[in-house]
C-alpha cells in the first residue's frame, strides 16, 4: 500500500469538507490562531526592538531574549499555561503560548534591521538636520524593514509549527488530523494533515521571502548584492558599498 | 512541589535518554554539515541551492516533518529513530549556515599566507580554515544543540519517550508541577550544555577572544540570527 496514495484519498474524499472538523474550517482556525499571534507579539516586539536598535541600549536583553527563548520547549510551555489558566481557557492560553514565542524573533528582527545600518550613514542624516524622529523614519525604519520582515517571517513560521502542536490541548487547526489519528494509527490522515501543515508553511514562506526582497530599498538594491554575507570577498569593501544606502537614505 | 520530590528518579531517567537522542542528532548533523557546508562556502553557485534546501526542511513544522520523512523513506514515524533523523535534519539546517559563514570569516590573507607557505588545500583546511572558523562555528553549534534539546520534546507527540512526556502525561493527569518540572528540565539540561560548549570552545580555541570585530560581527549575528524556522 502506498501511503501518499492513502493521505491523497483522504485529503479528496467529500468527507472532509464536512462537519466540525471539515479542512475549510481547520484551516481557517490555523490561519487565524498564526495571525491574530504574530500580530500582536508585533505590536510589542517591534517598537522594543527598534527602541533597542535606535538608542544601542539593551542589546544584551535582545540576544538574551532569543537565547533563552530557543531553550524554552513550545509543547512545554503551551501546556504549562493551558494548565495555569485553566483547561475552559485553553485558546487564550495558547494564544499567550504563541505571542511568546513570536516576540523574541521578531523583536531580534526589528534591532538587527537597525543595527545593520552603517552608523554613517546614520550620522549623515543627523549631519543634514534631521531630527531624531526623521532618522527613525526616513532612514532606520526603511532600511531595516527588509530584516525586521524576516524576524516576521521567522516568526509566523513558529507559530503556524507551534499551532499544528497545539491541536493536543484541542484547540483545531490543521494540527488535529494527525494529532488524533497517531493513536489510532490512521496513517492516511496523518499523512494528510501534515502534507497540509507542510504546504502552508511553505506558502507563507515564500510570500514573506518576497516581501522581505520588495522591502529593500531601491538604492540599497544594487549595493545589497555585494554586502551580501553571502559574498565571500567582503572584507574591505564595507567602505565603498556602503556608500549607495547611505544616498538612498538620504534621497527620499 | 511534592510530585518533583516523588518524582526525581524518573525525571533524571527521562533527562539521560532526552539527552542522548538530542546529542546523537547534533552529532550527527554536525558531521554532516561541515562537508555540506564547505561545499556551500566553495562553490558560489552550490551555496544558493545548499542553503535554500536546508531552509525550506526548516520550514516545515515539527509534526510535520515527523510524519512526512518516515513516509518517504518507508519506516515507522512512531520511533525513536524517526525522532533523531528529524532532530538531525534540522540541526543540520542551522549547522550548515553556521559552517559556511564560519568559513567566510576567515580573513582571506592568512588563507594566502598559509597556501604560500606550501599549505595543500586539505591540510589548510584542517589546519587554518577550520580552527579560525571555529569560534563562529561554535555559535551555530550551540544554537542547534539548545534548539535540538528544546524541539525534542514534540517526540512525545509521535509517541517517544523523552522529558516530552512529563507534557503529554502532566496534562492528562492535571499535574502543573510535572509540566513545570519538564519545563525546567529541558531549560537546564539545554543551558549546562550550553554553557560545556562555552567552555570548551575557550579551552580548545584560545583564539576565540582575541577576534577582529568581523568575527565578533559574524558571531553575535550567528547567535540572534533568526532563521525563518518551522521549528517548535
Amino acid at each position: 500500500m502506498n501511503l501518499f496514495t492513502d493521505a491523497f484519498a483522504w485529503l479528496f474524499s467529500p468527507e472532509r469538507f464536512e462537519g466540525a472538523y471539515a479542512l475549510p474550517t481547520l484551516f481557517a482556525q490555523h490561519l487565524y490562531f498564526t495571525a491574530l499571534s504574530v500580530i500582536i507579539a508585533a505590536l510589542i516586539g517591534v517598537p522594543l526592538g527598534w527602541l533597542i536598535g535606535h538608542t544601542g541600549r539593551g542589546r544584551e536583553f535582545a540576544v538574551a531574549v532569543a537565547g533563552a527563548a530557543r531553550a524554552l520547549p513550545s509543547f512545554g510551555l503551551l501546556i504549562l499555561l493551558v494548565l495555569v489558566m485553566g483547561v475552559l481557557r485553553t485558546p487564550e492560553a495558547a494564544v499567550v503560548t504563541f505571542v511568546l514565542l513570536a516576540i523574541p524573533s521578531i523583536l531580534a528582527g526589528a534591532y538587527t534591521g537597525f543595527e545593520a545600518i552603517d552608523r554613517r550613514t546614520i550620522d549623515a542624516a543627523r549631519a543634514t538636520g534631521m531630527t531624531e524622529w526623521q532618522i527613525l523614519w526616513k532612514v532606520e525604519v526603511p532600511l531595516g524593514l527588509p530584516l525586521l520582515i524576516g524576524g516576521l517571517r521567522a516568526a509566523v513560521l513558529q507559530v503556524v509549527a507551534t499551532v499544528t502542536i497545539a491541536a493536543y490541548v484541542n484547540l483545531g487547526g490543521l494540527g488535529w488530523p494527525i494529532i488524533q489519528g497517531i493513536p489510532l494509527r490512521r496513517f492516511d490522515q496523518v499523512l494528510g494533515g501534515a502534507i497540509l501543515v507542510a504546504l502552508l508553511a511553505l506558502v507563507l514562506d515564500l510570500l514573506f521571502a518576497a516581501a522581505q526582497r520588495a522591502a529593500v530599498p531601491h538604492g540599497l538594491r544594487a549595493a545589497r548584492s555585494e554586502r551580501d554575507p553571502a559574498s565571500r570577498n567582503s572584507s574591505g569593501q564595507n567602505s565603498t558599498d556602503q556608500k549607495p544606502a547611505a544616498e538612498a537614505a538620504l534621497s527620499k | 512541589m511534592n510530585w518533583v520530590v516523588d518524582n526525581l528518579a524518573l525525571i533524571g531517567e527521562l533527562s539521560v535518554v532526552h539527552l542522548r537522542q538530542s546529542l546523537i542528532a547534533v552529532v550527527i548533523g554536525f558531521v554532516l554539515s561541515l562537508p555540506l557546508g564547505w561545499v556551500a562556502w566553495r562553490y558560489r553557485l552550490l551555496r544558493g541551492w545548499v542553503i535554500v534546501a536546508t531552509g525550506l526542511l526548516y520550514t516545515i513544522p515539527s509534526l510535520a516533518l515527523l510524519v512526512i520523512v518516515p513516509a518517504v523513506l518507508g519506516y515507522s514515524a512512531i520511533s525513536e529513530f524517526n525522532l533523531i533523523v528529524g532532530l538531525t535534519i534540522y540541526a543540520i539546517a542551522i549547522l550548515v549556515r553556521g559552517v559556511a559563514d564560519g568559513l567566510d570569516s576567515v580573513d582571506p590573507g592568512v588563507r594566502q599566507a598559509a597556501s604560500a607557505m606550501g599549505f595543500g588545500g586539505t591540510r589548510r583546511f584542517w589546519t587554518v580554515d577550520l580552527p579560525l572558523a571555529g569560534p563562529v562555528i561554535l555559535a551555530g553549534v550551540r544554537v542547534a544543540v539548545v534548539s535540538t534539546i528544546s524541539l525534542a520534546t514534540v517526540g512525545a507527540l509521535i509517541g517517544v519517550t523523552n522529558l516530552g512526556y512529563l507534557f503529554t502525561n502532566g496534562h492528562q493527569r492535571r499535574i502543573t508541577a510535572e509540566v513545570l518540572a519538564g519545563v525546567v528540565a529541558v531549560v537546564v539540561i539545554a543551558l549546562i550544555i550550553d554553557l560545556l560548549l562555552v567552555w570548551v570552545g575557550r579551552r580548545l580555541m584560545p583564539w576565540s577572544r582575541a577576534t577582529s570585530s568581523k568575527v565578533k560581527r559574524a558571531r553575535r549575528r550567528a547567535s540572534i540570527a533568526v532563521p525563518a524556522g518551522g521549528a517548535a
